[in-house]
């Protein structure tokens, strides 16, 4: 099975040959006349499509066209394309700003640690997944560690606090057994990390094993018979077999991660954050929240946003580029 | 003994066939698998922990769960929790909202997205190449959220239920999913037959396309509802009027703000200390109710779920 991201469009399909189709149709046909001819068969599709267009437009399109205050002082009276120009300014004073060099660290170290972690996991429990052959056990497993990937983040968050409360949560128990004294985890700014990164693996490796597990069942089952005759022990099945198999998955999967990076979510990192934890758990997006709705300052938020998006934008296709160059596969396949 | 042995082994159970029957599993293998149950237990359990200690402490008694004495199983069972928290005004209509935007949300998001996903999935439908990038480019860019704050604004639609529904009722994964399997599954045979018997392309989607198609309509339905269900950004910033909050920011409010939720205030000692306690285990009854409703359901659909996500990620 090979797995490509069906990003692109499969090609139209080819043009009639002049020869074999002449009699019915024009041997050539200027796009013109093919937009002209498809919307008069087609009018209802063109009208189905009004809508969600519309849509787009309005609500993907317009912002990014909004976010041309990133260069003007915005106000709310003039309006976005009213308000006076300030070039680069809003920009100078981000990068001039003492918070600038934390935000971009926190940004990128908790991403990259996220996705450290959470790519090779879900790889090793679809594989232990498919060694086993009892269908009942294999059943529960993957059922109850697929669950936690449909409860919400404030509930995952909640459970997270309420787990690691000093007081209460059953993990400072746990520690306590051992003879340590219980701990404040999201009172100290150096845990966040961690806590962020294994809550989300606690939370989403089953889902992503699903798709690993996929991949896994399209592999030939010849190619393993063939490698059992030939004496492979399991082990050296998986290395030879399975994981070669899930190559082209793993590649997408983890070009999608790391071109992700500088766009980690706001929401877990809102929800877990506290007075306490600042110093680690302040991100580009919770940050641009604060400036933006909290302080109001809608030129500078759009501003840090953009350059978010821009650094993401070329992360994505950098990667991409690489991962196509080395293996093969990237996303536009 | 794998099941890709099958053949194998009927083959050496054949009377003329050697003695030697399929390959024995070697004693590396049979500790290596041994390992892998081990890990595959440790997993279960690993994820199973928590969830079963959120019950336990939701279904105890308040002076129990405040005092820390439950683990994986209920101490002084009491219901005392869910009474509480089902007795609440604010967190019933957080509840009430919360369907209201997932069913409603779900709607327009199904409907707008089959209303897309359908002519992108037809060969002769002129554009669909310049389309579909138009909808991939906003995968990879965005406004952010300010700009998108903005037009809400200017819509009129800030603080209103329109806010939940409205600005993010597209996704281009989901209409990805719904394009590649009307492109896999209703053959151009079918549109030719039908156009023939006189049928137009409205009447085609409606009587032959959607009913071929229930399957991925049920899978994006159940993302967009459990996505509605689950989310708390839009609510975050677009609502201000706590009549409208959904579910996820009232429980925002009471887990992790630790707000008491209608409450009154009390100088009495003990009556305050009883109310601390009864804050404590509702928090984990709170969380067991808000989550029932997508784990009851999930079961059933996971397959189905993770069928559908394939289609848009995997062709094979």
């Amino acid at each position: 099975m090979s797995a490509t991201f069906e990003v692109k469009p499969a090609p139209a399909p080819a043009a009639p040959r002049a020869g074999e189709t002449a009699a019915r149709k024009p041997p050539r046909t200027s796009r013109r006349t093919q937009a002209r001819r498809s919307l008069r068969r087609h009018w209802q599709l063109y009208l189905l499509v009004v809508v969600p267009l519309a849509y787009f437009v309005i609500f993907k399109y317009i912002p990014i066209a909004n976010a041309v205050i990133a260069f003007k002082d915005y106000s709310p009276v003039k309006g976005p394309w009213g308000s006076d120009w300030v070039g680069f300014k809003n920009f100078e004073l981000f990068f001039q700003n003492p918070v600038f060099w934390t935000l971009v660290k926190n940004t990128f170290l908790l991403s990259v640690y996220t996705v450290l972690a959470s790519f090779p996991i879900p790889i090793i429990l679809a594989i232990a997944l498919n060694e086993i052959r009892n269908g009942r056990f294999k059943k529960t497993v993957q059922l109850v560690t697929y669950a936690p990937y449909f409860i919400s983040t404030v509930v995952v968050v909640s459970m997270t606090i309420l787990v690691l409360s000093p007081r209460l949560g059953f993990v400072n128990d746990a520690i306590g057994l051992f003879g340590v004294p219980s701990i404040d985890f999201l009172g100290n700014p150096n845990y966040f990390r961690h806590i962020y990164v294994w809550s989300d693996v606690w939370q989403t490796t089953g889902y992503s094993a699903v798709i690993y597990l996929a991949a896994l069942s399209g592999i030939d089952p010849a190619l393993h018979e063939s490698a059992r005759i030939d004496g492979a022990s399991r082990l050296q099945r998986i290395r030879h077999v399975d994981l070669p198999g899930i190559m082209p998955t793993a590649v997408i999967i983890l070009v999608l991660g790391v071109g992700n990076i500088m766009s980690i979510g706001f929401e877990k990192a809102f929800l877990l954050q506290n007075p306490l934890n600042t110093a680690q758990s302040e991100i580009i997006a919770t940050y641009v929240y604060k400036t933006g709705l909290l302080n109001a300052d809608f030129s500078m938020a759009t501003a840090i946003g953009l350059f978010n998006s821009v650094i993401n934008l070329f992360l994505l296709l950098g990667v991409n580029f690489v991962a196509k160059r080395i293996t093969g596969n990237g996303l536009w396949s | 003994m794998s099941v890709t042995l099958q053949g194998f082994r009927r083959t050496a159970q054949r009377p003329d066939s050697s003695k030697r029957t399929a390959i024995e599993e070697t004693r590396t293998d049979k500790i290596f698998l041994a390992g892998v149950k081990i890990m595959l237990w440790l997993a279960l359990i690993i994820v199973a922990v928590p969830l079963i200690y959120i019950v336990a402490n939701s279904f105890s008694s308040p002076s129990a769960v405040s005092a820390g004495r439950v683990l994986f199983w209920p101490i002084e069972p009491s219901i005392r929790a869910y009474k509480e928290a089902f007795s609440d005004p604010l967190i019933m209509k957080g509840y009430l909202n919360s369907f209201i935007y997932a069913i409603g949300g779900t709607l327009i998001s199904v409907t707008l997205t089959i209303a897309i996903a359908y002519p992108l999935s037809r060969r002769t439908f002129f554009g669909r190449n310049v389309i579909m990038s138009v909808l991939i480019f906003t995968m990879l860019f965005s406004g952010g959220l300010i700009p998108t704050y903005l037009v809400v604004q200017d819509l009129g639609m800030l603080n209103t239920r329109w806010a939940m529904v409205i600005p993010s009722a597209i996704g281009v994964w989901q209409v990805i999913i719904a394009r590649t399997f009307f492109r896999s599954t209703i053959p151009d045979e079918l549109y030719e037959a039908a156009t023939i018997d006189g049928a137009s392309d409205l009447r085609f989607l409606w009587s032959i396309v959607l009913p071929l198609s229930k399957p991925v309509i049920a899978v994006i339905a159940l993302m967009y509802a459990i996505f509605q269900w689950n989310s708390y950004f839009d609510a975050l910033i677009y609502l201000k009027d706590p009549g409208l909050y959904p579910l996820q920011i009232v429980l925002r409010n009471v887990l992790i703000l630790n707000t008491l939720t209608g409450s009154t205030t009390t100088t009495n000692l003990a009556q305050q200390l009883e109310q601390q306690q009864l804050a404590n285990v509702l928090k984990y009854a709170l969380i067991v109710i808000s989550s029932l409703p997508v784990l009851i359901i999930y079961p059933f659909v996971a397959r189905h779920f993770t069928k559908g996500v394939m289609v848009g990620a995997v062709k094979g």
